[in-house]
């Protein structure tokens, strides 16, 4: 089956014009064929962007712990990065949604989404590794899942069994509409928010890479394989391959800030008192 | 080129990107659960640390200076009280050396005054004595005087007017040789 694969894609690459299909998300297996441990390229990005972060916040957790035990209140250039990412996510999203108190409690989950979701968003990006580690929908749905557990655990937590009765029995609704809103409530909160978010990723960084690879493999075709004048589309598409590469940059950034908000707009909804 | 791309998903095995693979799921579970306790145990709580001491550090060194512009504000407080002080002092000696001054004038006009009114009034006194002499002595010189001119009337007796009037000549020449002005004045008037 994999071999096939293989087999059709040279057979592209070799001549003419490669077009993106839904096989780029799976590419060949390099290890463990056949059991759930298989690693391919994608999952292999994976754990270059997990050592990447792991290395860049052991860092920065080191600056940290210097500067605490040297009580040196000043922050260097190096750490001082470290603080305005890490206060991004804090501040900006966290303490502003959520208030000091909550926002601290929520605040290991919320980080980890946003600099994982970032992390592998921008992978798409860069070259040699091309695609991100987002776009097959794994990942989002684990972190789709763990926003989702999250939130129902800040309801729990803080209503107990009112937290459900408040979020399908909207108050204020006349009994009658119950029976309309009930329905409409508990799909859009319990079914629909973690489907939305693990798909709005997916698909964000799906499409994306889809376009830079239409527009560099129409590149390729049109000054390798095209003749006379119809060597100059490999300019245009080249010139938006170049756009939509800086666009891709932006939808990293933006989908991690969504991903991130939403996860924190959702436990905030949840711990809210009236919904 | 959709069809194209649909023909090709159609060609290979039809892949559902929505649905998980396995090993999928699982790396990306592994990936997510390291981080999560990386950010949770690790990073996180020193981060939070560093943000803590910094604030305190900063609280204390604000309280400290603010401590300082109090005390600032004191001292400054107690200069100005103490100048006001010796202002309100220097303003009181001179107030108070300008009515003793005013006291020693009004001594030194009363004094001058009672001087000048006991001055006038020896001098009145003596010009009164000396009036009172000089009339004493005119009394009496023009009483000699007319005592004499008399005498000399009638020693001269009245043997004929020519006599009578070269003795009153002769008095005058007399009058006017041997007598003082004073005399003569109240001779003269006489």
């Amino acid at each position: 089956m994999n071999l096939l694969n293989i087999a059709a894609s040279t057979d592209e690459s070799g001549g003419g014009f490669h077009a993106p299909s839904i096989m780029e998300f799976y590419p060949e297996i390099v290890a463990f064929e056949g059991t759930p441990f298989a690693l391919n390229r994608i999952m292999l990005i994976r754990l270059l962007v997990l050592t990447l972060l792991v290395v860049v916040f052991a860092l920065w957790t080191a600056k940290f712990k210097q500067a605490n035990k040297t009580n040196n209140f000043v922050p260097g250039k190096f750490q001082l990065m470290g603080e305005i990412s890490l206060n991004f996510v804090r501040k900006s999203i966290a303490h502003d949604q959520l208030g000091e108190k909550d926002g601290d409690r929520f605040l290991p989950l919320l980080t980890t989404i946003f600099f994982v979701t970032l992390g592998m968003n921008i992978t798409g990006i860069i070259p040699g590794l091309n695609i991100a580690g987002t776009s097959v929908i794994g990942l989002p749905i684990v972190m789709a899942l763990a926003a989702y557990v999250t939130f129902i655990y800040a309801g729990v937590k803080k209503h107990g069994v009112h937290f459900f009765k408040n979020s399908l029995f909207p108050a204020g609704v006349p009994k009658a509409f119950y029976a309309l809103v009930t329905p409409i409530e508990f799909l859009s909160t319990f079914i629909l928010r973690p489907v939305t978010l693990a798909l709005r990723l997916t698909m964000n960084m799906i499409a994306g890479h889809l376009l830079l690879v239409l527009c560099f493999s129409a590149t390729q075709f049109f000054l390798f394989n095209a003749e006379g004048a119809f060597k100059f589309f490999g300019a245009g598409t080249f010139v938006f391959g170049f756009a939509f590469t800086l666009f891709e940059l932006l939808v990293a950034f933006l989908q991690a800030y969504v991903f991130t908000l939403l996860t924190t707009v959702y436990i905030q909804l949840a711990l809210a008192d009236e919904h | 080129m959709i069809s194209r791309i649909l023909a090709n998903a159609a060609e290979t095995e039809a892949k559902n990107p929505l649905l998980p693979e396995s090993y999928d799921l699982l790396w990306s579970s592994v990936v997510f659960a390291i981080l999560l306790a990386f950010f949770w145990f690790k990073v996180l709580p020193n981060f939070k640390k560093t943000l803590d001491a910094r604030t305190e550090a900063i609280e204390g060194r604000l309280e400290a200076a603010e401590k300082a512009q109090a005390e600032a504000a004191a001292k400054t407080a107690n200069i100005e009280a103490e100048q006001a002080e010796a202002r309100a002092e220097a303003s009181k000696i001179r107030e108070e050396a300008r009515a003793e001054g005013a006291v020693i004038l009004a001594e030194l006009k009363e004094q001058a005054s009672s001087e000048a009114a006991r001055l006038t009034a020896t001098a009145k006194a003596q010009i009164e004595a000396e009036r009172q002499a000089a009339l004493i002595s005119l009394r009496a010189e023009v009483g000699s005087l007319a005592i004499d001119l008399a005498s000399s009337v009638v020693g001269a007796s009245l043997k004929n007017d020519k006599i009578a009037t070269s003795v009153v000549d002769q008095f005058l020449a007399d009058l006017e040789s041997g007598d003082t002005g004073a005399t003569t004045k109240a001779g003269k008037k006489k």
